[in-house]
């Protein structure tokens, strides 16, 4: 079986001549399905370049990205969003929720633009969202719920469309001691229920609760703890 | 239906800020009323002048004095030239009817009014004129022979002398001088920009006696027997008066216009007011149109992180460029759709005097430009909302 994600040689560069940083320098990263892995590295390593490019939200200078076997090089912007759509959950550190809208429409969101039916879409955005324990905050606005709530319910949005992959970049970094464990339990049931996570973090604890762990430095993988 | 769901995120985005979308909504339907309301007016200025030289009738021709080129003197035209017009050289004239006008104050009890138009003629006056008498009676030839002090009134003189007052057989004071009203016109309406209503007529012997003197003509009213003897009519008149003023090129020292033509150089000026307050008014509709576009280019830059959001989790350009485009076009359609409203309740009073006509076209045209506003105007905010990259969206502050 092909790995779900399968990066050969990865280049980012921004900016051209003299003042050319090189955020990825050749970068080779196999995950395989149902993983959890965590990446880490300083600030500035390229860690949150690399997640970018994974979540096809940003493309490579050069190297090759095949995720679930499809190579995204040779995808468009309007292929890349259909891909964002069906096979990436993304949750973000800030957790960008549409703010104004309800938790509830937040989570149906990626749905709308799959073209999932509204029955259907109630349905499966009440699952998600039970799922991570919020059923009793569905019609909160997010600037209605706490910081650790407005991640739970990013998290469900992730999940929302059974992607083949979850990525998450630093999902506790905005989040105090009990928030943060509470969202890095939920990752670990979705780990245990069979879905590919890979997360970004910088703190060890977080770290621990992967199944693998790989160090970024200078734009390539430096070692694989275990 | 995802054009459904598109949609419903456009009236969520525009619900959002209500202040913002009701003053960009203000914007178009000004725009849209006032290209309804201001084509009304003009178009309502055009019928008015028509149906009051319509109401003149086909069959009257005006003489007017013209000053003459330089090296020639011009005569003035005399009751002597009216007189001379019917006769057996013409047999086409019905009458002509000698004018004196001037501006003149009457006064009755405390009150005093300015009269527009204080008018000395004789008797055909009114038929030619088709001033029909609504109070009393005329004046007749023996009145203008004997040089009698009677006057017929306007309906506007009356109002304003003579509230609540029957003004038939009451003396009043023109110009110190008084007059015994005998009658009073049936009211004619405004003739778009002025008042034929705010007028007076004496016989043409007392007004001289009394207020212009016994001098120059201001005009002499012809009436042919009926419109088909017009052209004729026309032809014994100038060839008449230019045997009296002793001309012989084309250049006479009066001016002869028909019906016709008076028409013709009314509808000329009224359409051209007509053509100036609709292109104000397509300026004000260009404003609000650039208003649109401003507010759409502020809501997309206030919500690049939304739009940064809405790609991350799948939404392709098109519904972007969608979602922006329909909330342009949705305000200006209701902008526009309340212009129109605002228009046909505007149209239905009196505005300056004008009693606008709506032009139902004008109303289509407005409503079908606003809308397309809204595309035209959306459209350049919501492909820069489109194109944006969903990383550099989502990292905007």
């Amino acid at each position: 079986m092909s790995p779900v994600i399968e990066v050969r040689n990865l280049r980012k560069t921004y900016g051209t001549g003299d003042t050319a940083v090189h955020a990825l320098r050749g970068l080779d990263l196999t995950v395989e399905k149902g993983e959890y892995l965590a990446i880490m590295g300083a600030s500035g390593s390229g860690k949150s370049t690399l997640l970018n490019i994974l979540g096809c939200l940003d493309v490579p200078t050069s190297g090759k990205y095949l995720l679930d076997g499809i190579d995204t090089g040779e995808f468009d912007e309007e292929q890349l969003s259909l891909l964002r759509n069906r096979k990436i959950g993304f949750v973000f550190q800030s957790f960008n929720l549409v703010p104004r809208t309800t938790a509830l429409a937040n989570v149906e969101l990626p749905l709308v633009y799959a073209g999932v039916r509204r029955a259907q879409r109630r349905e499966r955005a009440l699952a998600a969202l039970d799922l991570v324990g919020l059923k009793d905050r569905i019609h909160h606005k997010p600037n209605e719920l706490s910081g650790g709530q407005q991640q739970r319910v990013a998290i469900a949005r992730a999940l929302v469309t059974s992607p083949a992959i979850v990525l998450a970049d630093e999902p506790t970094g905005n989040l105090d001691t009990d928030s943060s464990r509470e969202v890095m339990g939920i990752l670990d049931r979705l780990h245990a229920s069979g879905r590919t996570v890979v997360l970004i973090t910088h703190e060890d604890d977080v770290a621990a609760h992967a199944t693998r762990t790989v160090r970024v430095v200078d734009g390539q993988v430096a070692g694989v703890l275990v | 239906m995802r054009l459904f769901e598109i949609a419903a995120f456009a009236v969520r985005g525009l619900t959002a800020n209500k202040m913002r979308s009701g003053l960009t909504t203000l914007g178009i339907l000004i725009g849209v009323a006032s290209v309804i309301l201001l084509i009304a007016v003009g178009n309502g200025a055009s019928s008015a002048v028509q149906q009051s030289i319509a109401g003149l009738g086909t069959n009257i021709l005006t003489i007017s004095p013209q000053r003459a080129q330089a090296g020639s003197t011009a005569k003035p035209l005399t009751t002597a030239d009216a007189a001379a017009l019917v006769g057996a050289d013409s047999p086409d004239v019905k009458y002509a009817s000698p004018v004196v006008s001037a501006q003149a104050t009457a006064g009755y009890g405390d009150t005093t009014y300015a009269i527009n138009q204080f008018i000395g003629s004789d008797p055909h006056y009114f038929s030619t004129t088709n001033s029909a008498v609504a109070q009393g009676s005329l004046f007749s030839d023996n009145d203008v022979q004997q040089a009698r002090k009677v006057v017929v009134i306007g309906a506007t003189v009356a109002t304003q002398l003579f509230p609540g007052t029957d003004p038939v057989g009451k003396s009043m004071l023109v110009n110190n001088i008084p007059f015994t009203v005998v009658g009073v016109l049936a009211a004619k309406g405004s003739s778009g920009l002025q008042d034929a209503d705010d007028m007076a007529v004496a016989p043409l012997t007392t007004t001289q006696n009394a207020l212009t003197g016994y001098g120059n003509l201001t005009q002499i009213v012809v009436q042919a027997q009926s419109a088909d003897a017009l052209p004729n009519a026309q032809a014994q008149v100038t060839t008449i008066l230019n045997g009296r003023h002793k001309i012989t090129g084309t250049t006479a020292d009066y001016r002869l216009l028909s019906q016709d033509q008076l028409l013709t150089a009314r509808t000329a000026t009224t359409e051209t007011f007509t053509v100036l307050l609709a292109s104000v008014a397509a300026i004000s509709l260009l404003v609000g149109g650039i208003g649109i576009t401003n507010i759409m280019l502020v809501t997309v830059t206030e919500r690049i992180r939304e739009i940064g959001i809405r790609k991350a989790v799948g939404a392709p350009r098109s519904s972007i460029l969608g979602q922006f485009l329909i909330e342009a076009t949705l305000l200006s359609l209701f902008g526009g759709a309340l212009g129109v409203a605002a228009g046909l309740i505007g149209s239905q009073f009196t505005i300056a005097g004008i009693k606008p006509v709506l032009v139902p076209s004008s109303v289509l045209l407005a409503f079908a430009v606003s809308a397309l506003i809204g595309l035209f105007f959306g459209s350049y905010p919501a492909s820069r909302a489109a194109k944006l990259r969903p990383i550099e969206a989502l990292r905007h502050e």
